[in-house]
């Protein structure tokens, strides 16, 4: 099931080169993701996996390549970087700003939390809070696919798990496709049905998850050594 | 409280006014783009020379707010070449745009001060009598600042240029257009800019070089409020003005400006002082 062309792909990136001044930090990166699909991207630190979310999000400009997106693509960026001195449904409805969404209601029924805390300051938030809020301003432009830059960083289990669950409805209810950036690997590939592996700039494996579980290599570097049960 | 010391407050105030407004202009630009706007004293200038050649055509009113509009587009103009830099860079040029300005002033409007007439009359505090203009300095300054407040909190343009100014990387995550902003917040400043030098020229002659002035005090009234925060910036500036107009009535006028300044670094110390040493970065 992998390396097939992307007929249906909502994210379709092919020999992706991306430059900082002399540095390349993607090389000839190619992967795609189709409608409704759960996609990991795992890597060590600086492999270049926010690179490829900021080229896909419009930031950063391909040196080479090409980076086609396909319906509308919300970017929930590493860090959770909200506007700290604005208000939660602030937030939130800059996040519909491009495609002057204004509505947060449908936002409200899918993260309720985000409508207690919709007149405090998203500065003043606990970490969790933040990441909800960041998942929600995304989820305002009603977006075909989501990307997500490290959904778990420095968050407790048990609120990366209430954000995975939600995850999950948004995909298996609306048909969300998911690009999901994580460093902790396991969690990454539970979720997701494939994944894709990056280093130094080089997506250096690819597959199913249960593949990429079942490989040596990625087990031993990204899982702990331990070959895991595959469900 | 003599009617001495009320009048010194008053023209204090009106001089204040218009330290806040090129301050809250400084404010307004750095916010958004990171930039110190070195040609922040050039806007009023330029507003106050327009005024003085529109009001020989123009009515009141009409002529004050055609030279504000310019010093707007002037801003934006600024922005345009300051915004295609990096902030670091944009501070030299905007230095050099300042400089160029003074060519142009002078190639247009001459090296003499100029002035024109503001709102006619007096008013009498006892035995003191305040120009009428200083009321509407301050009449003018305070429903603008509490416009701008409103603008920035309760606008959605106004909330784009604070996501901006909170967060310029989640502001492009987000698909807003940072450039663009930048831009609205140089043509704000120069407005704000102007309206400064509009107001304050019929109670102060100005020349081209007047912007030096008007920035080294427009900025200390800014950096009070660290460069982001109008209502601090509106504050220092009416301090400024009010220590500088009691320096000037019972002191000596020639050290007004020094002494607000050295007390505009007194009180930077002392908040320094007040700080924690170690400041988290905001989220």
């Amino acid at each position: 099931m992998t390396r097939r062309p992307a007929a249906a792909a909502v994210i379709d990136v092919r020999d992706l080169v991306v430059r900082y001044g002399p540095a390349t930090a993607l090389d000839r990166v190619s992967l795609h993701v189709d409608a409704g699909e759960m996609v990991a991207l795992i890597g060590p630190n600086g492999a270049g996996k926010s690179t490829l979310v900021n080229t896909l999000s419009g930031i950063l400009k391909p040196a080479e390549g090409s980076v086609s997106v396909r319906g509308r693509l919300a970017h929930v960026p590493e860090g959770r970087q909200v506007f700290g001195d604005l208000t939660v449904e602030d937030n939130l409805r800059l996040g519909g700003r491009r495609y002057r969404e204004r509505d947060t209601t449908p936002v409200h029924a899918i993260l309720p939390r985000l409508a207690d805390l919709r007149h405090r300051r998203a500065g003043t938030l606990s970490g969790g809070e933040q990441q909800m809020v960041a998942v929600g301003r995304a989820l305002m432009s009603r977006p075909d696919v989501l990307a997500v830059d490290e959904l778990s960083l420095g968050l407790a289990p048990l609120v990366v798990a209430d954000l995975v669950r939600h995850l999950q409805e948004l995909n298996a209810q609306r048909g969300l496709a998911v690009l999901l950036i994580e460093q902790n690997a396991r969690l990454a590939l539970d979720l997701c049905t494939r994944a894709y592996v990056l280093e130094a700039g080089r997506i250096v494996a690819e597959g199913s998850s249960s593949e990429l579980i079942a490989d040596e290599r990625v087990s031993a570097a990204y899982l702990g050594g331990v070959v895991a049960d595959v469900e | 409280m003599s009617s001495e010391l009320a009048g010194y407050l008053l023209t204090g105030l009106g001089t204040g006014c218009g330290y806040a407004l090129v301050g809250s202009g400084l404010v307004a630009v750095y916010r958004v783009t990171r930039v110190v706007n070195f040609a922040q004293g050039a806007f009023a200038v330029v507003g106050a020379m327009c005024a003085s050649s529109f009001l020989t055509a123009l009515p009141h009113g009409i002529g004050e707010l055609a030279a504000v509009a310019v010093a707007a587009v002037v801003g934006l103009l600024v922005g345009l070449v300051a915004t295609g830099t990096t902030p670091q860079s944009a501070l030299i040029v905007t230095l050099g745009l300042a400089v160029f300005a003074y060519a142009v002033e002078v190639l247009v409007w001459g090296d003499q001060p100029r002035s024109f007439a503001g709102l006619p009359g007096a008013v009498s505090i006892g035995d003191t009598r305040v120009q009428s203009h200083y009321l509407l300095i301050i009449g003018v300054t305070l429903p603008v600042f509490a416009g701008m407040a409103l603008f920035f909190t309760r606008t959605d343009t106004g909330k784009a240029l604070t996501a901006c100014a909170s967060n310029p990387y989640a502001a492009r995550v987000i698909g807003l257009d940072v450039r663009r902003m930048g831009l609205l917040a140089f043509t704000i400043g120069g407005a704000l800019g102007g309206l400064a030098g509009v107001l304050v020229t019929p109670v102060q002659q100005i020349t081209f070089d007047a912007d030096v002035t008007l920035i080294v005090n427009g900025f200390a009234a800014a950096i009070l409020g660290g460069l982001t925060r109008p209502a601090v910036t509106l504050a220092g500036g009416l301090l400024l003005g009010v220590t500088q107009a009691l320096v000037a009535g019972y002191g000596n006028a020639a050290h007004q400006t020094e002494i607000a300044l050295g007390l505009m670094i007194a009180v930077m110390i002392w908040r320094a002082a007040r700080r924690p040493a170690a400041q988290e970065e905001p989220a």
